[in-house]
Formats: C-alpha cells, sequence, structure tokens
C-alpha cells in the first residue's frame, strides 16, 4: 500500500458540454494524508471529489481510487469511502441513530453491527443524547456531525468531505475541526474541500490550490506560505481614501517586499511588520488603522490569482 | 380532487416541506393553468363513468315519484361535488400554505388590512375558481340533456351558494390544522361524504342510522338543493337546504376570521 | 471506533443484500409515517365499495351472470393496487431526488440505482399486498368472493403494481417539476380507474374510446382479478393479460434505471 497512493490522477478533466471544470489535473494523496483543495466557488473542487467519489465519470485523464478503476469498480471503490457532501441529504423522517443504522445496512453490514456502529459514531460526534429524536430539530452544526458520523459508518479508508464547515456559525465550527482533528490523529485519511483559509491551514496536511479548473500551487501550508508570500502583512487603511487603493501603492513601494492595494486596504508584504509600520510613519503617512498579522493562505491565494477566496 | 389526494398519498414530516412547496411552486409551474383549469374534469370523469357507465345497468330510477335515468340522478349531485371541492381546494390545501408557510398573510396584516378582509378575499377566490367549474359542468349537463338550460341557469347561484359555504367551513378547519397530517383526516373526510351524501345512491336507502348522520353533513344538503333545481322541482323544503348553507358560509368565515386573528395579531 | 484493524474488513462483506438495505429503508420510514396512510390503504376501498357495490349495487341487478357486488369486488381491489403503487411512485420518488436527495445519499454507498429502484418496488409490494390482504378480509364477510382462485388475487397485483409502478417510478425521476404530478392524476390515474372496467364492463364504452382501456395496465389487472374472484376465465387469453403487465413492468424497471443513473450522473 505504502508505494501506492490513495488516489492517483494523471491529467483528469472534467467537462460539462463546453464548460471546463476540471482542466487536466495532478493529484497524489497518501495513506494517512490530510488532503485539502483550496479555491474560490466554481474553481473544479466539487467536480473533482465527484470523480473521487465515483459518482461522476471523468471526461479524460487517468483516476485510480484504493488502486481500482472508478469507472469499472464504482460500488466496490464506495464501498471503502466515507462522503460529506456539500448539500446534506440526511433522512428528516427518521431518528438520529436510524439515519446511521440505515446507512450502514447499505454498506451490507449486519444488524447488529449497524446498531454498535451507530452508538459508537454517536458518542463520537456527541450526539448521543439526540439518538432517538428527530433529525429537523438538530442546529446546522449537530446536522454536519451526524453527516461526518454517517460518512465513517463503514469505516472507511478515505473520508470526503466537501466544504465541511460552510454555513456553520464559529463556534460549530471550532467543534467539528476538533472532531476531524480525531479523525486525523487515527489515521483516517481525510480529503476535503474547503474556501477558507483558516480550515485549510487548521486541518490540512498538503493542500492544492485551485482556479478556473487547474492547480495552481500546491505543498504544505507553511510551504506554501513561504513560497508565495512573507511571513507578516501589513494591513493599512486611510481614511481620507480619494485613491486610497493605487496612490497609497506608490508612497508605499519599498517598504516591503511587494504591496497589494485593494478596494478598502493596502495589504504590504514584510518580513517584520513593526519595522514596516515604523518606515510608514517616517515617510509621513498616518493609515487611520493599522494592523500586523501572520501570512495566510489568503495572501497565497491573493498572490497566485490577483483575487481573494471569498468575496 | 379526492382520488387525486388519495392517490397522492403524501407522508406528513419530510414531505411536508415538499408539498409546501408543491403548493407554492403550482403557482409558477408550467402546468398550473392547465391544472387549475382541469379542475372540473373529475366530477365529469365520475359523471361519465358512473352516471352513464353504471347508470346503463342501473336503468331508470323512481325518486320522490318521478322516474328519471340514473345519469340524471347523479349529474346535480356531482355539480354540487363539484362546487365543494373547487373551494376546499382552494381553502384548505392553499389556504393552509399561505397561512403556516408562505407568511403571506402577516405582510398583508402589516398593512390596515383587517383579517376578515383577508378571510373575505380569499373566500371570493375560492368562490370564483368553484363557480369556474360549476358554470363549465353545467353547460355539459345541458349539452347531455340531463338539466335544460333554464334551471341550469336558476341551479347556478346555488351552486356559489354551495362554495361559499364549503369555502368558509375550508378556511375555519384550516386555521385548526397542526400539520400535513391533518390532511388525510381532512380528504378522507371529504371523500366520505363523497360517497354518501345521496350523491349516488337515494339516502332513504342508506341504513336509518346512516341516514340520519348524513342529514346532518353539508354536501347532503348542497346535493338536495341543486338535485331538485336541476330537476326543475321548487319546494319548500328547498329553504332549510339554502339556511343550512347560508349558516355555514357565516359562521365559518366568522371563526376563520377570529382564528387568524388570535393567530397572528399578537 | 473508526479504524480499529479487526472490524475493517466487516464493513465491507456483506451481510446484507444492497437492494433489500433500499427496501429496509422505506420500511422504517412507513413505520414512522404509516399513519398517514392508514385511511386512504385501507378504509378508503370499503367505503368505496358500500357506497357503490351494495348502494348503487342495489339498483343494479346483475352483470354478466352475478351480483354487481361481486362484481366490482375485485375491480376495486385492482384499482387499489393501482392508486397505491402509482401514487408512492411520484411525490415522493421526485422529493427523494430534489428535496431530501436520499438517492444522493445511497449513490455514495455501494448502492447500485438498480438497488434503488428494485428496493423501492419490493416495499411498494409491501404496501399493496397489505392493503390488499385487508379489503380481502372485509369483502369475504361481504360474500364478495366466489372462487378460492381469489387467493391468486395477491399475485395479480403484485405484478400489476410493478407495471403500473415502474413507468411512473421513471417519469418521476426524470422530471424536475412537481406540477405534472396533477396531471399524471388528472388525466391518467383518475380516467384509468373510473373506465377499465372497475364499475362497468369496457364493452359499454364507445368503440372509438375502447382501446385505451385495453392499454391501461389497470384494466388487465381487473380482468384476471375478477377471473379469479369469479372463478371463471378472463376476457382475453390468460397469457396475454399477463404478457401484457409483464411488458409494463420490464420496460419500466429498464427506464426507471436509466432514468436514476441520468439522474444521479452529473
Amino acid at each position: 500500500m505504502a508505494e501506492h497512493p490513495l488516489i492517483f490522477a494523471r491529467g483528469l478533466v472534467k467537462r460539462f458540454g463546453d464548460f471546463t471544470a476540471v482542466g487536466g489535473i495532478d493529484l497524489d494523496v497518501a495513506p494517512g494524508e490530510a488532503f485539502g483543495f483550496l479555491g474560490p466557488n466554481g474553481a473544479g473542487k466539487s467536480s473533482t471529489m465527484r470523480m473521487i467519489g465515483c459518482v461522476s465519470t471523468p471526461t479524460a485523464g487517468e483516476l485510480r481510487i484504493l488502486g481500482m478503476d472508478p469507472v469499472r469498480d464504482g460500488a466496490q471503490i464506495r464501498a471503502r469511502l466515507g462522503v460529506c457532501p456539500q448539500l446534506d441529504n440526511l433522512d428528516p423522517d427518521l431518528t438520529v441513530r436510524e439515519n446511521l443504522t440505515t446507512y450502514a445496512r447499505y454498506f451490507g453490514l449486519s444488524r447488529a453491527e449497524s446498531r454498535r456502529r451507530a452508538d459508537e459514531l454517536l458518542e463520537f460526534v456527541q450526539l448521543a443524547d439526540r439518538a432517538g429524536g428527530k433529525v429537523e430539530p438538530l442546529s446546522g452544526g449537530m446536522k454536519r456531525r451526524l453527516t461526518i458520523a454517517r460518512a465513517m459508518v463503514n469505516d472507511p479508508d478515505i473520508v470526503l468531505l466537501d466544504e465541511p464547515t460552510t454555513g456553520l456559525d464559529p463556534q460549530a465550527r471550532h467543534l467539528l475541526w476538533e472532531r476531524l482533528f480525531r479523525l486525523k490523529q487515527r489515521g483516517v485519511t481525510l480529503v476535503l474541500t474547503t474556501h477558507y483559509m483558516d480550515e485549510a491551514e487548521q486541518l490540512c496536511d498538503r493542500l492544492v490550490v485551485m482556479d478556473g479548473g487547474r492547480i495552481v500551487a500546491q505543498g504544505s501550508p507553511r510551504a506554501l506560505i513561504e513560497s508565495y508570500s512573507t511571513p507578516e502583512v501589513l494591513e493599512l487603511r486611510f481614511s481620507d481614501g480619494l485613491d486610497s487603493g493605487a496612490g497609497y501603492a506608490a508612497k508605499l513601494d519599498g517598504v516591503g517586499e511587494r504591496v497589494d492595494p485593494l478596494p478598502d486596504r493596502v495589504l504590504v508584504y514584510v518580513n517584520n511588520g513593526d519595522v514596516a509600520l515604523s518606515e510608514v510613519h517616517r515617510r509621513g503617512l498616518t493609515p487611520s488603522s493599522a494592523l500586523v498579522r501572520r501570512s495566510t493562505l489568503e495572501d497565497v491565494f491573493l498572490h497566485l490569482t490577483g483575487r481573494t477566496l471569498v468575496d | 380532487m379526492m382520488t387525486t389526494f388519495v392517490a397522492a398519498r403524501v407522508s406528513p414530516g419530510r414531505v411536508g416541506a415538499v408539498v409546501g412547496r408543491n403548493v407554492g411552486a403550482l403557482r409558477s409551474g408550467p402546468a398550473y393553468w392547465l391544472v387549475l383549469l382541469s379542475g372540473f374534469f373529475e366530477p365529469l370523469l365520475y359523471l361519465l363513468s358512473i352516471g352513464l357507465g353504471v347508470g346503463v345497468l342501473v336503468g331508470n330510477l323512481a325518486v320522490g315519484g318521478r322516474t328519471m335515468a340514473y345519469a340524471t340522478f347523479v349529474a346535480p349531485a356531482m355539480l354540487a361535488v363539484s362546487a365543494m371541492s373547487g373551494a376546499l381546494s382552494e381553502t384548505t390545501f392553499n389556504f393552509f400554505f399561505k397561512l403556516k408557510y408562505m407568511k403571506t398573510f402577516e405582510a398583508v396584516l402589516a398593512t390596515p388590512v383587517r383579517p376578515i378582509e383577508i378571510a373575505f378575499g380569499e373566500l371570493i377566490w375560492a368562490v370564483v375558481r368553484g363557480s369556474l367549474y360549476t358554470a363549465i359542468f353545467l353547460v355539459i349537463m345541458v349539452v347531455l340533456g340531463l338539466t335544460s338550460a333554464g334551471w341550469a341557469l336558476v341551479a347556478f347561484p346555488a351552486t356559489v351558494l354551495i362554495g361559499l359555504a364549503f369555502g368558509a367551513a375550508g378556511m375555519a378547519i384550516s386555521t385548526m390544522m397542526r400539520g400535513w397530517q391533518d390532511f388525510d383526516l381532512l380528504t378522507t373526510g371529504q371523500f366520505a361524504l363523497f360517497l354518501f351524501s345521496g350523491t349516488f345512491s337515494p339516502v332513504r336507502d342508506y341504513p336509518v342510522g346512516l341516514e340520519l348522520l348524513v342529514q346532518v353533513t353539508p354536501l347532503y344538503h348542497a346535493v338536495e338543493l341543486v338535485r331538485a333545481l336541476c330537476l326543475g322541482v321548487v319546494e319548500s323544503a328547498l329553504l332549510g337546504h339554502v339556511a343550512y348553507l347560508v349558516v355555514m358560509a357565516v359562521a365559518g368565515l366568522w371563526f376563520a376570521a377570529r382564528r387568524m386573528e388570535r393567530k397572528l395579531c399578537v | 471506533m473508526p479504524g480499529t484493524a479487526d472490524n475493517r474488513g466487516a464493513a465491507v462483506r456483506g451481510t446484507v443484500h444492497p437492494t433489500v438495505a433500499v427496501l429496509e429503508r422505506h420500511l422504517s420510514l412507513y413505520r414512522r409515517l404509516w399513519h398517514a396512510s392508514v385511511l386512504s390503504s385501507f378504509v378508503l376501498p370499503v367505503l368505496f365499495l358500500l357506497s357503490i357495490g351494495v348502494g348503487v349495487g342495489a339498483y343494479v341487478g346483475s352483470v354478466q351472470g352475478v351480483g354487481y357486488l361481486s362484481w366490482i369486488v375485485p375491480g376495486v381491489l385492482a384499482s387499489t393496487a393501482f392508486q397505491i403503487a402509482l401514487g408512492e411512485s411520484t411525490y415522493s420518488v421526485l422529493g427523494d431526488f430534489k428535496w431530501v436527495r436520499s438517492y444522493h445519499g445511497m449513490r455514495a454507498t455501494p448502492v447500485r440505482p438498480v438497488d434503488m429502484v428494485l428496493g423501492h418496488q419490493l416495499y411498494l409490494i409491501f404496501r399493496v399486498e397489505a392493503a390488499v390482504a385487508a379489503f380481502l378480509v372485509v369483502v369475504l364477510f361481504f360474500g364478495g368472493l366466489q372462487s378460492p382462485w381469489a387467493l391468486a388475487t395477491p399475485l395479480v397485483c403484485a405484478l400489476l403494481t410493478v407495471a403500473t409502478s415502474a413507468p411512473v417510478v421513471a417519469f418521476s425521476a426524470s422530471i424536475d417539476h412537481d406540477s405534472y404530478f396533477a396531471l399524471l392524476f388528472r388525466f391518467v390515474l383518475i380516467p384509468s380507474t373510473l373506465f377499465a372496467g372497475v364499475f362497468f364492463p369496457v364493452e359499454q364504452l364507445p368503440g372509438l374510446v375502447r382501446p385505451l382501456a385495453y392499454v391501461s395496465p389497470l384494466w388487465h389487472g381487473v380482468e384476471l382479478c375478477r377471473a379469479a374472484t369469479l372463478g371463471r376465465s378472463p376476457a382475453w387469453p390468460l397469457v396475454v393479460h399477463l404478457g401484457y403487465l409483464v411488458a409494463w413492468a420490464a420496460a419500466g424497471l429498464v427506464l426507471a434505471v436509466r432514468a436514476f443513473h441520468r439522474r444521479l450522473e452529473d
């Protein structure tokens, strides 16, 4: 298994009519890895995930999942995958526990085993007290945790998570990340898509940045930041803001390695934020606010594509 | 109408949301107008199937000292049913949806409009829809020789009254509905009325207990009223049926408005 | 817990067939929602029989040599199967694609579209057989069964269920808007129920429309059920009726599986 990646793709393409959703990508996901697709909506992440989940046929290229061909061995591969889709598809009229036992039966588990797995997993996602209740009244975060538990019911080799925390409030997101981190610690291979850089940084060992159906960069979050950004970023806002972006960009030239004027603020990529801020003041500029922060994947994405991730 | 609901058995919780969307979607859906316009179709098919088809097996029927073809007996009943179901489908299904899910009325009540006025407005729309069906149905009856054109004109206002009475009662019931699961009860009740209101055979044939029970229920009075008018029989007993339907309309409307006031104006 | 080495293989080795797992899911839902359909599945067929079979039957001497009640019992039986099969293949199927998305959930597992379709068919057969059994017991007390061949009606009804449901499932899986269902009920379900030999012999239909009755799977189901409960041979040779229903069932299943594939692909 070690020399075979769990997911292997070369020149993978997905087209819908004239539209190319995925325009030829290469992937290698190793066992035990937490692998992420980062990119804005429409970057081709979900289409790639659906091909990996064996529910969408690749238009061209080579794809092997668990060493098998997703077109020929789809059912066999799916038996060893866990999928947490972007849109919830829990059965609202079944109880929380029945949602898991019913799903377990789709994988051929015996009744006793289904019940055992359901109870264990409800414990794991902290929904044991809701076992007999309906799905409907659960909060968004609880439903997502239940969906993740459902994805675990067959004890999968790979868990696919499509935008796992989109639409959740911050507290629910952190609780979910914590559970996913536990799975990762147990050695479960996670493959997830996200357009949140904090999520990618929290969970992923390695990730690819996608834009317009192509991979524009890949590596660990740290390595990506090191290659495509500076250690720190100085964010400046100016209240007089007549031509805040471009005008100030010229005045800030040379303060850092690079200056990015955005509509509402100016980003200065620097090695040391405080030193850079003194330099700004020395030049006689008076920003209405100044913030020094560490570089994030957002900055990487901005640098690579010239656009922000979430608009 | 009835059979439609029976077949389209919708399971509550899960399909509750679905049904909700149905009703909303129905308004914008590609087939909405076709559905709306073909509403008279079902009573007509019943008339052709039971009235004419089974009528051949029955031959003539003697009711109230008159002998008539079975179809002549059944047709006015289907007319009354058409008035009932046209009004009910609007004031139960659609009205409940608006009340519960679309929050339409809450928005309206933010304006100077009063609950009783909303109730009136809804009822008028329901009666217009029901009357459209009965008008078409009456034309068909005249064409088939099941009543005369003159008596059809007399029967038409009676079908409007039936629409008002059932529409108002439907709205009152809607305000008491807890959820979609209650619709099974409602449609079954509606179907039972359809089967046992002197529609397909004279009530005097029913066992005595059932006969008395049926005489308390609204569709019986509606059927008796329009059957007499379509046959050209005018007698004082008709005033009793009219009174029943008028009371039902007024009480239903009053009750619905009061419940809406309590539900929405808190 | 996730990832313990010893149960890793157990999850893959199947102890239940995916088709059965899909059936179980429908049964679990039914266990929660059965009360919503109890009136329409069990009570309404009997009410229908009482109103038309007993009520109108009092005026119909005999049809084709038997009493009217005995004559329409098999018709109401088959049409009950027909209505459940058709009704349960519409909103719930579209809903499981469009709103609940449970078929998408199944698609992520080893369950194949053919399992989804067949599991649903098995569930419908269960639903129909429950209603058929209850109805048979009731009519037995009314003396509505003339032959021990009546024991064959559940088999006929199972075949009729698949012949009716499978094409409708294919339709429901292909459309995007539920307002088509109202048209399906109004222009297919109700006309079939009323004119496919349930209430009067199709020979009474005008020659122009009679072929429409022959096209409907319901007529063939009615003929077979009637032959069974009356203990005589059906209108056409047995193999023709059976073959016709099998053809509908087979074509419907192929189309349904194909529609599921297409809908779940991209």
